[in-house]
């Protein structure tokens, strides 16, 4: 488990300070059939894009709140990793891509019967969010649209 | 931060009829913010899934998070732990 114990005094002041947002009401959807009928969609916030697409701007005040959807097909070493934050460590991250977007793993979840599929594109956004008005506001909803447009019956969703 | 990020779309996924399950690294921060279903990983930040290039690990953790996503009954939110006993 990580602990706030082990940040640099800067970084553990702010997040003992901060107003964390309570998502209220809670929000709860039921499993809607077993996973191995299911479509599984990736949320990443490892600030991950395809080579092709705009980097996260980590000069945006309050956290670039944009995201970038990752097509099934992509080649996870070609992502490209603009995630601004010094509090972790980026090097596990460079070696395996997994560690953020588990795409890999989610195969070999639908090879074995675990999952149903994988949906044809997923989400990366870049965590380091502190003002997260316009992320609950437009950026999340926008991106949810996405998926339930896409058909996606269940997500997970992987910090960094 | 990023444990809050993902919280806040994972709410935004479950208001649309989309069930979640979120991986955390600080477990007091998914107490204050309140995912739906989330399961804290004993890693730190960076490495959500354990170590590069381990297969099995990754795999293990995945599979706990897909277990809590059968599991677990609402309303959430629901806060487990992942274990590497």
């Amino acid at each position: 488990m990580a602990s706030l114990d082990e940040m640099p005094f800067k970084i553990r002041v702010f997040l003992t300070t901060y107003p964390w947002r309570r998502i209220d009401p809670p929000a709860w959807a039921p499993l809607p059939r077993p996973l191995s009928e299911c479509r599984l969609g990736l949320v990443t916030s490892g600030g991950l894009s395809m080579p092709d697409q705009p980097p996260f701007d980590e000069t945006v005040k309050g956290g670039d709140w944009s995201y970038r959807w990752i097509p099934l097909d992509a080649k996870l070493p070609s992502l490209v990793e603009s995630h601004k934050s010094d509090a972790f460590d980026h090097r596990g991250l460079a070696a395996d891509r997994n560690l953020a977007l588990p795409l890999d793993r989610g195969h070999e979840l639908v090879a074995a019967g675990r999952l149903g599929e994988l949906n044809r594109r997923h989400l990366s956004f870049m965590g380091s969010i502190t003002a997260p008005g316009r992320l609950i506001a437009e950026s999340a909803p926008e991106a949810a649209a996405g998926f339930v447009a896409d058909g996606v019956d269940v997500a997970l969703l992987v910090p960094v | 931060m990023c444990n809050q990020t993902v919280s806040l779309v994972a709410a935004e996924l479950e208001r649309r009829g989309i069930a979640t399950v979120t991986l955390i690294l600080l477990r007091k921060i998914a107490e204050r913010v309140g995912p739906p279903r989330a399961l804290a990983v004993p890693f730190p930040h960076g490495y959500a899934l354990g170590r590069p290039g381990d297969t099995a690990g990754q795999g293990r953790v995945i599979e706990a998070a897909l277990a809590l996503l059968e599991s677990a009954t609402g309303p959430g939110p629901v806060l487990a732990d992942h274990s590497l006993d």
